[in-house]
């Protein structure tokens, strides 16, 4: 780890505009950060803190019905929160289910949405590839088992938040603050795939600043589930995680569906094709096999990820069903 | 790092040697580090040029002097801003009952409480710690007046080598603060970050479980 400055500005705007300098990194949880710079994928001179900052601390209702979520809201605090486990509640069991219950209780919500990738050939320190400024990704012809099956190349990473996917499937947004002010912007399009930059995993400028995420008031008759399979049943990343929001009637017809994958593609994956084919269907075990099957259809496996296809298909109905109220074995 | 030719050393890489690096064993690691020579030690002053106001404060990258306060104590030490809460408790305190193992937030041997939650104290840098409380496996109990969760820990055998062990015992600790009568799934979520190599789980658990009913005919015991 190189050494390194910690500089707590006076304010927002001065966090902005420190950040804007060259060789500085935002502060928050610091658990992404210090894996990161012991691993010395990153060696910034000055760590801007934000802690103390502004608020961005809290969870609140808004006028409109829906919840603001602080940047440095700890993941234990989401998965505690009476609002989200009640009306949100992929958001809650996506934050009770990622790390451990200590980096829990140190990660931030803004850590997680943009935290950086753990594939292996990225966090070794001395592999140069595409995501770090070399020549190519070293996944395809490599060990690539925990890789990209969807919307990968020329990176095949997987996006490491436990968040994103649930965040995503409610249709929340991103408050940014930058040199050039404020922003808002839906989350599905705040990540960003490596064929547009593959150095990158979102569309956050030199300077600007994740302060907040928004979640809609959920459709009414909306429920969601969320499920994630792993190696390790203690604490793991998850090898597929799948984020479902079903919107029915009392007899399961479906009015509008959301399903949005992680662990399977460089960004949270919102599969288009599942939610169009549940929409309008009766919920059962083949309308939800069906929208697992059109998920995956576009799948594209690695030479040692092929295994994700059918689990991402298991998790998808599954999720699907659980979110309609059906329980399966 | 390498720009051309580096095609060349990941194929040199063993796929054990491979693996090692990229952090899934991060103790290789953490040798590997461990060998780098640090620059000398500088104590500077708090002070750094600041004319608009902007900069609330600013420390480093020379050694400064904070405060923490640990097991009940305010303890002053001057250490470089990049100095992990863990180091500093073994390496400037002397408390060497919090184990370093992966220092990646990975393991859980280095688990403390900060203001009664359990936190991986390798994953914190120390000037974050200032005005939090911090107890160690030190502050939790003695050899004379062990904490419940220690006796238990000693009368249900849940230990084999025991370098998992503090940890153990902060989490199911901190669990019995907030649910004084866990059940069975509940402590196995209290400690699945915590990672035992010799398998002491299942000891672990019957541990949990005798000190929460050992607590609940005595009220509370240790300073947790």
């Amino acid at each position: 780890m190189n050494r390194f400055e910690v500089v707590t500005p006076r304010d927002l705007p001065n966090a902005v505009k420190l950040l804007s300098g060259r060789n500085h990194a935002a502060l928050a949880g610091g658990v992404d950060l210090l894996d990161l710079l012991k691993q010395n994928i990153v060696a910034p001179q000055s760590l801007v803190n934000l802690k103390g900052v502004g608020a961005m601390d809290a969870i609140e209702t808004d006028e409109s019905g829906g919840v603001r979520i602080g940047a440095l809201v700890k993941l234990s605090e989401v998965a505690a929160n009476p609002t989200l486990r009640e009306r949100y509640g992929a958001v809650a069991e996506a934050a009770a289910q990622a790390a451990t219950p200590q980096v829990r209780n140190l990660a931030t919500v803004g850590g997680n949405l943009l935290q950086r990738p753990r594939c292996w050939y990225f966090r070794h320190p001395d592999v140069n590839c595409l995501k770090k400024g070399g020549d190519r990704c070293y996944a395809p012809g490599g060990l690539n088992r925990y890789h990209a099956i969807l919307g990968g190349g020329p990176s095949f990473i997987v996006h490491p938040s436990n968040l994103a996917p649930a965040l995503v499937a409610f249709a929340a947004s991103v408050k940014l603050i930058g040199p050039g002010g404020e922003r808002t912007l839906e989350l599905e399009r705040f990540f960003t795939l490596p064929r547009i930059d593959p150095t990158r995993e979102n569309v956050l400028d030199t300077g600007e600043v994740l302060i907040e995420v928004m979640i809609p008031a959920p459709a009414p008759g909306a429920a969601s589930a969320y499920l994630e399979a792993r190696e390790k049943q203690s604490f793991d990343w998850p090898l597929v995680s799948v984020a479902a929001i079903v919107v029915s009637d009392d007899t399961h017809l479906i009015r509008d569906a959301r399903v949005v994958m992680g662990a399977v593609a460089p960004i949270p994956w919102r599969s288009h094709e599942a939610e169009t084919a549940l929409r309008g269907a009766r919920l059962d075990s083949s309308a939800a096999a069906r929208a697992a099957e059109v998920a995956l259809k576009p799948a594209a496996p690695l030479s040692d990820n092929g295994y994700k296809v059918p689990i991402a298909k298991a998790l998808v109905r599954r999720a699907v069903l659980r979110a309609g109220g059906i329980e399966t074995a | 790092m390498p720009g051309n030719g580096d095609d060349q050393r990941v194929h040199r890489l063993s796929r054990r040697a491979f693996i090692k690096g990229a952090g899934a064993a991060a103790a290789a690691a953490r040798l590997i580090g461990a060998a780098v020579p640090l620059p000398a030690v500088e104590v500077a002053d708090n002070s750094s040029p600041n004319p608009d106001g902007a900069i609330a404060e600013r420390l480093g990258p020379g050694a400064v002097t904070i405060e923490l306060k640990v097991n009940g104590a305010a303890r002053k030490i001057t250490v470089e801003p990049r100095v992990t809460v863990l180091e500093v408790l073994r390496d400037h305190l002397g408390l060497y009952g919090t184990k370093l193992v992966c220092d990646r937030g990975a393991c859980g041997a280095c688990t403390i409480h900060l203001d009664g939650h359990p936190v991986v104290a390798c994953m914190m840098l120390a000037v974050d710690a200032r005005g939090h409380e911090i107890v160690t496996i030190e502050g939790l109990g003695t050899p004379d007046r062990m904490h419940p969760v220690q006796a238990a820990f000693v009368q249900a055998d849940a230990l084999q080598c025991g370098f998992c062990t503090p940890g153990m015992v902060m989490s199911i600790a901190a669990l019995l603060e907030d649910n004084p009568s866990p059940n069975i799934d509940e402590i196995k979520r209290a400690v699945a970050g915590n990672i035992c190599r010799c398998g002491t789980y299942p000891h672990v658990f019957n541990a949990a479980l005798a000190a929460a009913k050992s607590r609940g005919a005595k009220p509370k015991g240790g300073n947790a």
